[in-house]
């Protein structure tokens, strides 16, 4: 049996499943369901200064986009820091991890960009014993316009420079929560290292307008007729994600730091594939506000069943295998050729894939042939776009497969090369070195 | 128990009247917004859709469904009515499952086609209930068109020629408009009079007027509309009962199916409906189907169909045939009516004689086999009757006993042409087909009376 014991910066926890920092994990009563779910670990809701309690909007905080049959693909929220005294959040965190001892309990902080605001509730939180704090530098709506979450995170500067102070100040963990709204994600990883953080943690929520109501022309959720960008997250979000974690995990400047991967993780797939990518472990929100807590337990035996299948023991096993595969483009073999190809038996002619490439690609598929209704591909035409694959709604109907070096690219009328030959090397870039003689 | 469920004989009230009501309340009930939402999500939007080629129509279903999915169902019913004004009704009484959803690639996939007929109802039911009227009548061109019948190939062609701007009068021998339609649909697949709702609906785009009980032949002659009218369009259906040729067919308690299922259609009590308590119905197309599911349905205890050839022969589909199991009503193959046993008069069994095939011929085997039967329909066919073309059939030429029409339904007759069930063409006796041979025709009497389309 795979062993998914989560080690994540020194914070043990039963599994690599955590709940991240948001209004499922905003008070003892949600986050003990949680536990008694299953989850490994929670970020507990961002806590605030001292003083009168942030207060959210009163109308609706959550938007949505949905796909068939109203599956929720991206949620947005407007929903700001914990609304309830610091001291409450305090206790509850300390009784919890006190009953809990075995799971994950990291504590998320905001407080305002200066050095005594950290100094002031760093003590406090290491007081309740929890095992590590998560810097809030993502949340784009609300409290940005304060000047902290994503303000702060948009800024490498000032994340290095509270890094430093909260190293400073405690010998708790710390994590970094980062921004994707930012145009390169390495450079708010670079400045975490640089301060001296333990592990980011990716990504926070995308800058969003989920809806316009027609009708009113309110941008949704509307409150009292307006609107405002909230912060996007769900399944439409992952591969935002995936890209951000793997741009940190092989950037040679920020290699080896610990990753905690979130952004639409859904099912043990979508956790398999960040923990591939790098991540040491996962943090997951909407799904549990879509399904509730029970779904961690589809995570944790999915987990399982495919490491054992695939005969990985430990967490090790698997975080960061794909990360070597993640490269730029001009490194990408141009001499590898695919064409696309049609299981016959398989295809049930709905003529998709037609359409898409002869409105919209290369004219590479039939629709009919010799007056009888059928779909295949004209290798001579297929530049192995791999579009047909994707709008086939029969899964392995469309497949890519390589043409074996020698044989004739029907396309090209070229034999292919059984070379690795990359854009740097290739004779229609002005900038091409030669390759290695 | 007051009720005469078990009587003997031909009775009526043989059950409650809340019975009644579930028993032919609709038999695909409407789809709601969102069962229609998650349907529509299903469709694939093919390309060149076989759905689409399938349909006698040619309705782009796609379009309509992704018009569904997109919360426009009076657009998605535009793109519909575009091709089929009687869309409303074709929705509840094609059958789908030999037509657009036999063809729909999911049907393929995995067994469990769209359910475009019940998407169709639900486009249509919304701009019939908001009676939004997509088409305006073009300035008129003084050109009037005289339709014989006010069926689904005579509304179609009236409309089509109305849309244009020509005056056409509709002359219905019925009280009623709709033809089939009205008279000859299962009660389960039209409720809430909603034949007579279509009628108004299309003839709501003016310029279309009927009379009712105007019978070609009796009242007027093909002759005087052709010398009246700048066009005639026939789509009179088929008004001949194929005959049992059976022994004693004449005495009481036999019955033509189509009298029975226009009768019971007509019916503002249900339970003032005599129906046998064992009833027998010979033939095996969707009017046999149709009969006895809904004998059946008024109560008979036994209902037996007995069809001479075998189940792939039947004309009813797959889905006709289990919903009459469904309903209890047992389906016997390889029976041929020989005598019908009469009692003081009345039917009280039928004799049949099984059948088999020698070479390609049916022929009897001499075995007999005799059911006892209180009442028995003749559901074998209908026919064409061309008496009422008035000696006209000189000129209007007739073809396996149907009217002779060309590609785009003109007759061998100048000035006249046909389409639905009157016609002698490759298709099929369905409401469909009748609507897209009027409207066809329509087009082509326009293009015929405006020097190719222009006015």
């Amino acid at each position: 049996m795979a062993d998914i014991r989560n080690n994540f910066v020194g914070i043990k926890s039963p599994n690599p499943f955590w709940l991240a920092s948001a209004p499922p994990t905003d008070k003892a009563y949600n986050v003990v369901r949680a536990f008694k779910a299953g989850w490994g670990g929670v970020v507990w809701k961002t806590l605030g200064e001292e003083g009168p309690p942030i207060v959210n909007v009163n109308g609706p905080r959550y938007g949505a986009i949905w796909g068939a049959d109203r599956r929720l693909l991206g949620l947005n929220n407007i929903e700001l820091i914990t609304d309830r005294e610091l001291q409450v959040n305090l206790q509850e965190i300390k009784q919890v991890k006190k009953e809990w001892p075995d799971r994950a309990l990291v504590a998320s902080i905001m407080v305002p960009c200066v050095e005594e605001s950290w100094k002031a509730i760093l003590p406090a939180v290491e007081e309740t014993e929890c095992d590590g704090i998560e810097l809030n530098f993502g949340c784009p709506h609300g409290m940005s316009e304060r000047g902290m979450g994503s303000a702060v995170g948009q800024v490498p500067e000032y994340i290095e420079m509270v890094v430093r102070w909260c190293k400073n100040y405690t010998r708790m963990p710390v994590i970094v929560k980062l921004t994707p709204n930012i145009t390169d994600i390495r450079y708010p990883a670079r400045a975490a290292k640089k301060g001296g953080a333990d592990a980011v943690s990716l990504i926070n929520t995308i800058s969003s307008i989920t809806s316009v109501n027609l009708d009113t022309f309110s941008p949704e959720p509307s409150i009292d007729g307006k609107g405002t960008h909230g912060g996007y997250c769900g399944p439409a979000v992952k591969p935002i994600a995936l890209n951000m974690v793997a741009e940190i995990a092989r950037d040679p400047e920020t290699r080896g730091l610990p990753i905690s991967g979130i952004g639409g993780v859904t099912t043990w797939r979508d956790a398999a594939e960040f923990l591939a990518l790098g991540a040491g472990n996962v943090q997951v929100c909407t799904a549990a506000m879509t399904y509730g807590f029970k779904i961690v337990q589809e995570m944790i035996a999915g987990l399982e069943n495919w490491m054992d299948e695939k005969g990985h023991r430990s967490l090790d096993d698997v975080i960061g295998r794909a990360t070597p595969n993640v490269t730029d483009w001009q490194y990408l073999n141009l001499n590898y050729v695919a064409k696309a190809h049609i299981n016959q038996d398989l295809c049930i002619k709905c003529g998709r894939c037609h359409i898409a490439c002869e409105d919209t690609s290369h004219q590479a598929i039939t629709a009919m042939v010799d007056g009888v209704r059928h779909f295949e591909v004209l290798e001579e035409e297929c530049v192995g776009c791999n579009l047909c694959v994707n709008v086939c709604p029969v899964e392995n109907c469309i497949t890519m497969q390589p043409l074996p070096a020698g044989t004739l690219d029907k396309r090209t009328g070229k034999p292919v090369s059984p070379t690795y030959a990359n854009w740097t090397m290739h004779p229609n870039n002005p900038m091409a070195k030669a390759a290695a003689e | 128990m007051a009720l005469s469920l078990h009587k003997e004989g031909i009775a009526g009230g043989r059950l409650s009247p809340e019975q009644y009501a579930e028993n032919f309340s609709d038999l695909h009930p409407p789809l709601d917004d969102h069962e229609a939402l998650v349907e529509a999500d299903r469709c694939y939007f093919c390309h060149d859709a076989p759905c689409m080629t399938a349909c006698p129509t040619a309705i782009d279903i796609p379009l309509f469904i992704r018009q569904i999915a997109t919360g426009n169902p009076l657009g998605s019913a535009k793109t519909i009515f575009d091709q089929n004004i009687l869309g409303g009704m074709c929705a509840r009484v094609c059958p789908t499952e030999t037509l657009c959803e036999e063809a729909c690639v999911r049907e393929t996939a995995e067994g469990k086609p769209v359910q475009i007929g019940r998407l169709q109802r639900y486009a249509t039911d919304v701009a019939m209930g908001r009676n939004k009227q997509f088409y305006t009548r073009a300035a008129p061109t003084g050109k009037r068109i005289a339709v014989v019948g006010a069926g689904p190939a005579g509304l179609a062609c009236a409309h089509r020629l109305a849309r244009y701007g020509h005056e056409v009068t509709i002359l219905e021998a019925r009280p009623k408009s709709g033809g089939l339609n009205e008279y000859g649909i299962a009660a389960y697949k039209s409720t809430d009079d909603f034949a007579q709702a279509e009628v108004d609906y299309v003839t709501a785009i003016g310029g279309i007027t009927i009379e009712n009980g105007k019978a070609l032949g009796r009242d007027y002659r093909l002759s005087d509309l052709v010398e009246a009218y700048d066009a005639v369009f026939l789509g009179m259906g088929l008004a001949g009962v194929n005959a049992l040729r059976a022994e004693g067919e004449d005495c009481d308690g036999v019955a033509d199916a189509v009298d029975f299922i226009a009768e019971l259609r007509q019916a503002s009590d249900l339970a003032s409906l005599p129906v046998g308590r064992r009833v027998v119905v010979i033939g095996g197309g969707m009017t046999a189907i149709d009969v006895a599911v809904q004998s059946k349905l008024l109560g008979a205890e036994e209902v037996t169909i007995c069809y001479r050839r075998g189940k792939e022969q039947m004309n009813a589909s797959e889905f006709e045939q289990e919903l009459a199991a469904a309903k209890g009503v047992v389906i016997r193959h390889w029976l041929q009516p020989r005598r019908v046993v009469a009692d003081g008069g009345k039917v009280s069994a039928i004799e049949l004689e099984y059948t088999t095939l020698d070479g390609d011929r049916l022929i009897g085997t001499g075995e007999t086999i005799t059911l006892r039967a209180d009442q028995v329909f003749k559901a074998i066919g209908q026919s064409f009757v061309p008496e009422p073309l008035n000696g006209a059939s000189m000129t209007v030429e007739l073809e396996r006993g149907r009217i002779k029409v060309d590609a785009e339904g003109r007759t061998s007759m100048p000035k006249v042409w046909a389409g639905g069930d009157c016609v002698a063409d490759a298709r099929e006796d369905l409401t469909v087909s009748a609507v897209a041979a009027g409207r066809d025709a329509g087009e082509s009497i326009h293009r015929a009376l405006t020097s190719n389309g222009r006015a």
